[in-house]
């Protein structure tokens, strides 16, 4: 935290790249606060309507359709809907442990807002350890879940929280390798400097400008999949596992509470899916090698003028979206892993391929 | 692991399968929107043609939910007829079905033999109250309206009892018309050649053709062909068939009756058959072609009978040929049992209600066994057994009496 805060105030008087930045050390933090709380509760709202309506179609239903034209409005009518509802706590209950855990599990998500880069200078911070704080923070989520599963004093919702835990701990491992070996061959942790870094690679040897979902398209699979069952979302959805566990360690939670899980995992699909973008998709750049209109300037990527930023700032979010719909797709096509096969993935497949990409580029980070 | 494909082909399988419903039209019928689509007999309400009910109470007794409820008095209906009988006749008060019981099995609308309780597709009759959903006779007999006419039958299907009756009185005015052709054209021939005396020439009208169910299979091969439907075709060449035949049979009567002058033939109604068996030709046949095993049964009995009546009246008409006046020459099975019977069928003719039994109450075995077995019950196979009992009864008597 006080990362944040000393990068804050230096940001305050250095001269940032960040637009968020202002000259008014007041000025500049609300604006980065609104920033990050607006981009947390507007995409995954934008990812939940793509779930709905993609997921819908590939069953032959149609999704919302009601709630605002096509049916847009269908999460935030949800919203609201979750608001009027009764408040519930078992009497059982861990009263304040009960009562935090959705807090605890929410607030990391929008913390991890404030490092990600949406477009060229359209972030909060450039942290030198961004990719660490992001890691870093996310797995701060399991403890909220393993916390509402343990205060509800329902067994179900305790195999969910134990079973999350597990599960998290599991898919930690290569996720976060898959993530040092990106960090090893940009040479840096800040997640604007990746992104930096992937405008300037080269294919060893020749003029040809890839991203690093190239030469990486092993690690980018391993974080894929390491990241949809951090999410806990199907085909690894045993922590909810509903019909096993009714709804693992949500089943006690009513109302707002409720709805800030759901909300935790419609942003954690943001975060991950940006992290990719970031990592492995070249963050804002159209095609690689391909400068953005306006970004031929002195400033390379960060000086865009406004119609530039603005297109990156849309080519991120797209990209975002396509790996959501990715996770959707895989989410209707697949059924539900069973628990000793999702251990068994991670340990003896995930783990051994994500050392063996780590190795992989190292050498050849050294020998190029 | 009866088919193992490399691994991931499973998974790729899987990710095709829902891609393509993606960019296919969703199922969804958008309801209040848009009407769904039901076929005619939906079980949506059930609707009451009142005027058809009439009081049977069978539609109460059978609902398992018991939600039918029914009132009625009895009222007299005056004589139709000047010196008849008054009837009674049951008068519905109250119909009314309660739709928050009902579980609609359909039993009601199935058991109903008077045709007075319908399906209608509407399902629109929600309530904020329960007690809206117990319909009254009026509502009951609004929901009549929405009844869509049955869906039409599938071509070839077995036409429904009532047309196939129609159609069957149909063919048996075509076939009385074409044998008054026939008549004619013999009486024309018959004036042509030189006429051979006698008055007795049997009527055509009277040629009566066994086993309606054979078809003419040059006629309905032909007639397919030309590309009528299957349906037309059989009946046609059915008829067709039933022509050919009556003309070889007035053929054959022709033939052997031109020689004498026969008495007057016993007609048919005369001789008295016991019916119960079938003609168990007719039967299979019957059944061959897809009549349902109801009607099967009834039209084989009834040519049973017909042939019973047949071979009587051609033992009589041979015994009375004995005693002077020309045989009958109408078939060739006549004669062989004529002697033994020749004494009993004279008197039988006339006199058997003359012959008084007593002992009303002992029945025939035989009768009953054969009644129970062709599914009649208890009741009327007994009171036939009866009957049939004192009817051989009074024939032994008879013979008695003829014998000394
Ligand atoms: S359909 Fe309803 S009213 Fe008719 S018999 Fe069944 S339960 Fe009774
Ligand atoms: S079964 Fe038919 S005729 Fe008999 S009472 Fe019911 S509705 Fe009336």
């Amino acid at each position: 935290m006080s990362e944040v805060l000393w990068n804050t105030a230096a940001s305050f008087t250095a001269q940032s790249t960040s637009i968020t930045t202002f000259d008014s050390f007041a000025v500049s933090v609300v604006v980065k606060i609104a920033f990050a709380l607006g981009l947390f509760f507007v995409v995954p709202i934008v990812g939940g309507y793509l779930e709905h309506k993609v997921m819908g179609r590939m069953q032959a239903r149609r999704g919302p359709v009601e709630a605002g034209p096509f049916g847009t409005l269908q999460l935030v009518a949800d919203g609201i809907k979750f608001i009027q509802k009764e408040d519930v706590i078992p009497r059982a209950a861990d009263r304040w442990v009960f009562a935090a855990a959705p807090g605890v599990a929410l607030v990391p998500g929008m913390l991890i807002f404030l490092v990600l880069p949406f477009g060229p200078g359209v972030f909060a911070l450039d942290l030198e350890l961004g990719l660490f704080y992001a890691l870093a923070i996310s797995s701060v989520s399991v403890l909220g879940i393993l916390m509402g599963g343990w205060a509800s004093a329902n067994k179900f919702s305790l195999i969910g929280g134990l079973r999350a835990g597990g599960q998290l701990i599991a898919y930690e491992l290569p996720l976060i390798l898959a993530a040092i070996t990106v960090a090893v061959q940009a040479g840096t942790l800040s997640l604007v400097g990746i992104v930096e870094a992937q405008a300037t690679f080269m294919l060893p040897g020749t003029e040809i400008n890839v991203w690093y979902v190239f030469p990486q398209i092993l690690g980018f699979g391993i974080f894929f999949l390491a990241a949809m069952a951090e999410l806990s979302r199907p085909p690894f959805d045993m922590p909810i596992a509903d019909s096993e566990l009714v709804f693992g360690y949500m089943t006690e939670y009513t109302g707002i509470k409720f709805a800030m899980f759901l909300l935790t995992e419609y942003g954690g699909m943001i975060l991950m899916s940006a992290l990719m973008v970031v990592l492995y998709l070249g963050g804002w750049q159209l095609l690689p090698g391909v400068p953005l209109p306006g970004c031929e300037g002195t400033g390379g990527l960060f000086d865009c003028g406004v119609t530039g930023t603005l297109l990156g700032v849309g080519i991120t979010l797209g990209k975002i979206m396509a790996l959501v719909f990715l996770m959707v797709w895989a989410r209707v096509a697949y059924p539900r892993l069973r628990e000793d096969q999702l251990q068994r993935f991670a340990w003896l497949v995930l783990v051994p391929l994500a050392l063996l990409n780590l190795a992989l580029v190292g050498v050849a980070k050294v020998v190029f | 692991m009866a088919t193992t494909s490399p691994p991931g082909v499973g998974l790729m399988k899987g990710l095709a399968v829902t891609i393509k419903h993606l960019f296919r039209y969703p199922a969804t019928q958008m309801y209040p929107k848009e009407r769904p689509d039901l076929p005619p007999r939906t079980r949506g309400v059930i609707a009451l043609m009142d005027e058809n009910c009439t009081v049977c109470m069978l539609c109460s007794r059978e609902c398992p939910d018991w939600c039918i409820y029914i009132d009625s008095h009895k009222e007299t209906v005056p004589p139709a007829k000047e010196g008849g009988r008054a009837r009674t006749r049951n008068v519905l008060d109250r119909f009314a079905i309660d739709f928050s019981l009902c579980m609609y099995c359909g039993i009601c609308v199935e058991v109903c033999p008077f045709d007075a309780l319908w399906w209608s597709p509407e399902f629109e009759y929600a309530e904020y109250e329960i007690d809206g959903l117990l319909h009254e006779m009026g509502k009951l007999r609004e929901w009549m309206d929405t009844v869509p006419p049955p869906p039409p039958l599938d071509a070839g299907a077995v036409p429904p009892a009532e047309a196939a009756d129609a159609i069957a009185k149909k063919e048996k005015e075509l076939e009385a018309e074409a044998a008054k052709q026939q008549e004619t054209e013999a009486k024309e021939q018959e004036a042509a050649a030189p006429a051979d005396g006698g008055d007795g020439k049997p009527k055509k009208a009277e040629v009566k053709v066994e086993g309606a169910g054979e078809i003419d299979q040059e006629t309905y091969d032909q007639l397919i062909a030309e590309g009528k439907s299957e349906r037309i075709a059989r009946s046609k060449a059915k008829a067709a068939w039933v022509r050919k035949e009556k003309e070889r049979l007035a053929a054959e009567q022709e033939a052997g009756g031109g020689d004498d002058a026969p008495a007057e033939k016993p007609k048919a109604a005369d001789v008295h058959v016991e019916a119960g068996e079938i003609d168990q030709e007719t039967y299979d046949q019957l059944i061959a072609e897809g009549k349902s095993e109801r009607m099967a049964r009834a039209k084989a009995k009834a040519a049973y009978v017909r042939k019973q009546k047949a071979k009587l009246a051609e033992e009589a008409a041979a015994g009375g040929g004995d005693d002077g006046d020309g045989g009958a020459a109408s078939s060739e099975a006549a004669g062989d049992e004529a002697p033994e019977d020749a004494e009993a069928a004279e008197p039988k003719q006339g006199k058997l209600a003359d012959v008084h039994v007593e002992g009303a109450g002992e029945i025939d075995q035989e009768t009953f066994d054969q009644l129970i077995a062709e599914g009649k019950s208890e009741r009327i196979a007994r009171s036939k057994a009866k009957a049939a009992w004192v009817r051989k009864q009074k024939q032994a008597q008879l013979e008695e009496g003829g014998g000394s």
